[in-house]
């Protein structure tokens, strides 16, 4: 066990506690707050990982927007502000299918890797990403601005009054 | 660094995101487990960036950035689409939403009239 291992295990077990609160909470506002943890702690992972870039874009738009703007939601359906009863179905379905999935994918993961070690990466820096992102992955990149303008058209276009 | 445990986090992740989508009745919460699901994958291809050596380096990171976008992007027109619904029916409950024309004309003259 290196400390990033250590780092790791910390960082994941918050992501995973936080995310099971996130599922489970009765209480709308705290569910967008704990989605904040989880977020947080991934991004720490990530950093940890040696993708710098990606940590804070993480935290930049993650934390920083779409929280914002699910937070905005809870706001404007105006959401009851203590615990609320009905927000579950049953969940023994969700929870098999979930656990099934959890499992499946876990057992694929260990049997891939088993308990080997790999050494870190260097430390990414932005313009090494940059230099990627720009020389190998323009395409798509161009084609994901097109999508963002798309999105930006539709979102105007559903949430504009009807008349 | 023992990859199994990233590997094994975004794992469970995942299982949890996946028991959200499955139980939460408000739209909001729904769009919550969603992000949980996207936060899974970006883990997995940070990870591998990090673990396999690839012919082009960073894809991993370069793949996870286009999914943290289309993540924004998708909250943005989610946010929209839940809007519309409150505002037409004054509730966000995902399984109560009539999906056959005929309930919904019904549902709507009631709430004019």
């Amino acid at each position: 066990m290196t400390s990033a291992d250590i780092l790791l295990l910390a960082l994941g077990a918050v992501a995973i506690g936080a995310a099971f609160r996130v599922v489970r909470t009765s209480h709308l506002v705290r569910a967008g707050l704990w989605l904040v943890v989880t977020l947080g702690a991934v991004a720490g992972v990530y950093l940890v990982l040696a993708a710098e870039l990606v940590a804070w874009v993480q935290v930049l738009l993650y934390v920083g927007a779409v929280v914002v703007l699910l937070l905005f939601a809870v706001m404007l359906t105006r959401a009851p502000i203590g615990a609320s009863a009905d927000l579950d179905r049953p969940g023994w379905a969700g929870a098999l299918v979930g656990g099934g999935a959890a499992l499946g994918l876990g057992a694929l993961f260990v049997d891939g890797y088993r308990w080997q070690k790999v050494g870190l990466p260097a430390p990414g820096t932005a313009e090494a990403l940059g230099a990627q992102l720009f020389q190998h992955w323009v395409l798509p990149f161009e084609v994901l601005s097109v999508l963002l303008l798309a999105a930006l058209v539709g979102a105007i276009v559903v949430s504009r009054p009807e008349t | 660094m023992h990859p199994a445990i990233p590997y094994l986090t975004a794992a469970v992740l995942f299982g949890l995101g996946v028991y959200g989508v499955l139980t939460r009745r408000n739209a909001v919460l729904l769009l919550m487990a969603i992000e949980l699901l996207l936060n899974a994958v970006n883990l997995v291809l940070v990870t591998a960036d990090a673990t396999v050596r690839a012919a082009l380096p960073d894809s991993g990171q370069v793949f996870a950035l286009f999914v943290i976008v289309l993540a924004a992007a998708e909250v943005g027109v989610g946010l929209a689409l839940i809007l519309a619904l409150y505002r037409r029916r004054s509730s966000i409950a995902v399984d109560e939403i009539p999906l056959n024309e005929a309930e919904n004309e019904d549902r709507s003259e009631e709430v004019n009239a």
